[in-house]
């Protein structure tokens, strides 16, 4: 199923000269109209036309965060504010927060983009979308709510928080998609076990989660205790916000890129020099079709890889690997880089292990310290402390095997680790003190 | 001849021992027999208390990890050696004990010993094979 067949499956040759025609209309709009890429452009000699190929887009500066705080609040946009019909900010845990500003055109390519991923995700005009991504500054309420009304679906605009509501809604309006992020599902879950509502006899068959990274571990979680259909959703408010990729509920693979707005490429982020096809780095995006704030080669710290396999699906857009963690969220320990998601990936192995964990990092006599916490349930919890001990021993044993560091394992009482209603905060990091 | 006994997760943090007594106290439920084994990061509190049930029911309300387990009571003649007749029984056949503890009150000129096994089935046949008296779950539950 597809909600613009023709974009959705143009031909490889077509497609890649649809992105030429449109990147070079935006490195000329941006060369006009953005003072970064003006100066940046004319430093190093760079005009639309000498873009007479895609390969010629590495010669093209990256953008990164900071260009956006530099140029706080407006300083990016390639129109006047009289164009822009809606303002965005993603959440700055430090310092300002970036801006982006979407003409009426954008936001109607978002909407497309979000109905094409609904499709894709299994879900059709008919169906009751209970959305729980926030609403707000956060792209994520409103990106999803205007796809889901384009598709025509009925969209109900739940926004996060206030979980013993979204159960009621849920059971008596039928929601058959849920969109949120993948640990809120799992605390949707819950809450539900403890109102004595069984949450897979609802109608929910499908989920579309993202804005934070997750693991294959955790869908299985996610799919076995919420009965339905899991699907990654990716994007970032800096580019356009949910609706960037989208797995197709067919494979559920790889997240499909929407080609036709955006180029991919992948860097190494330590040399910023591009990698050969198929290898895992950092994913830079460009866009080419937005008005409001068009970025060239931005930085989105995700790392990931690209999947250039025909899909089952039939759609010609070719796949980002499941986001594996971010380059800035990643954790050196004692030399060792980690991501969360590898931790996550461990504790998903154990069996009977909540889906809740901790990282707390300190620096102790100049040695960094890693102490995982995990919570102890009914089915993990042993009468002996040889039980208990083993269980800390085997979740240290595998962390060390898969990543060569070790750590110390904590057992905590259940439900004593933060449940976020948005994003869940994973690693608590004490060096920075 | 077994008897229940209730376990709980405890993190080694103040507070933690006083907040399940106050809650097992609130509710009416009397302590029979206790242990605490404990690390340097959690312990493991095993209740024996007159109403099993309800004492695992409030704890599990207020969100402690709870487990119910089966242990034997056995009468142990109190003087010395006493202790060491039950305990060479056992190891001669090979029985080998999880943890033991010693009740509270005595049940008439003999003092009571909590065991827990591997093999619970197996301890009682060869226990009561010796003519040791096991107690009986309702007999602890009420002295």
């Amino acid at each position: 199923m597809f909600w613009n067949e023709e974009f959705e499956t143009l031909p490889k040759e077509a497609l890649e000269s649809l992105q030429l025609k449109r990147l070079q209309q935006t490195v000329a709009k941006v060369a006009a109209s953005v003072p970064l890429y003006r100066d940046s452009f004319s430093k190093s000699g760079i005009t639309a036309d000498k873009i007479t190929s895609l390969e010629h887009l590495r010669d093209l500066p990256f953008t990164v965060k900071q260009d956006m705080r530099d140029n706080y609040p407006y300083g990016l946009f390639a129109v006047s504010l009289e164009e822009i019909v809606r303002i965005h900010a993603s959440s700055g845990t430090t310092g300002k927060p970036t801006v982006v500003g979407y003409t009426r055109k954008d936001i109607d390519s978002w909407s497309e983009l979000m109905a094409r991923s609904f499709v894709a995700a299994g879900a059709h005009k008919g169906d009751v979308i209970h959305n729980a991504y926030g609403y707000g500054l956060f792209t994520g309420g409103l990106g999803a709510h205007y796809g889901a009304e384009r598709l025509g679906a009925s969209v109900i605009p739940m926004s996060g928080g206030n979980s013993k509501k979204q159960i009621m809604i849920m059971q008596d309006f039928g929601s058959t998609v849920l969109t949120c992020t993948p640990s809120y599902s799992l605390y949707l879950a819950e809450i539900a076990a403890e109102e004595g509502i069984d949450i897979r006899s609802l109608k929910l068959k499908v989920g579309i989660f993202g804005a934070e990274p997750w693991s294959e571990q955790m869908r299985g979680e996610i799919e076995a205790v919420l009965n339905l259909k899991a699907i990654d959703i990716y994007g970032l408010s800096e580019i356009l916000g949910p609706g960037v990729g989208i797995e197709c509920i067919e494979a559920q693979a790889g997240l499909h890129i929407w080609e036709d707005h955006f180029i991919p490429e992948i860097i190494d982020p330590e040399t910023c020099q591009v990698l050969p096809p198929g290898e895992r780095g950092e994913l830079v995006i460009t866009t080419i079709t937005k008005e409001g704030i068009p970025l060239i080669r931005y930085r989105t710290r995700d790392i990931t890889r690209i999947i250039d396999e025909p899909c089952i699906c039939g759609r010609t857009h070719r796949r980002l690997e499941r986001m594996s963690g971010r380059s800035d969220d990643m954790m050196i320990i004692r030399g060792v880089n980690i991501f969360p998601s590898q931790i996550e990936s461990v504790l998903f192995n154990v069996k009977g292990i909540e889906p809740h964990y901790q990282l707390i990092i300190n620096r102790e006599e100049n040695l960094d310290t890693l102490e995982v916490q995990v919570e102890v349930n009914e089915q993990t919890f042993s009468d002996e402390v040889k039980g208990l001990q083993s269980l800390a021993n085997q979740i240290r044993r595998e962390i060390k095997d898969l990543l060569g560091v070790t750590c110390k394992v904590r057992l905590v009482v259940p439900k004593t680790l933060a449940r976020s209603e948005g994003k869940a905060r994973r690693v608590i990091d004490n060096r920075q003190r | 001849m077994k008897v229940q006994q209730i376990s709980i997760f405890i993190e080694n943090k103040t507070g933690r021992l006083a907040e399940v007594s106050r809650i097992l106290g609130q509710r009416g439920v009397n302590i029979r027999a206790l242990s605490l084994a404990d690390t340097s990061d959690f312990g493991i509190l095993r209740l024996i208390v007159d109403q099993t049930d309800l004492a695992r029911q409030v704890l599990k309300e207020e969100g402690f990890t709870v487990s119910k387990t089966e242990v034997i009571a056995v009468e142990v003649p109190d003087r010395p050696l006493g202790l060491n007749s039950i305990l060479e029984i056992l190891d001669q056949a090979h029985v080998n004990v999880e943890y033991m503890y010693a009740f509270v009150e005595r049940c008439g000129e003999n003092a009571v010993i909590i065991f827990r096994f591997d093999n619970i089935e197996e301890a009682i046949r060869i226990l009561t094979d010796q003519q040791i008296h096991v107690l009986a779950g309702e007999r602890i539950y009420g002295m």
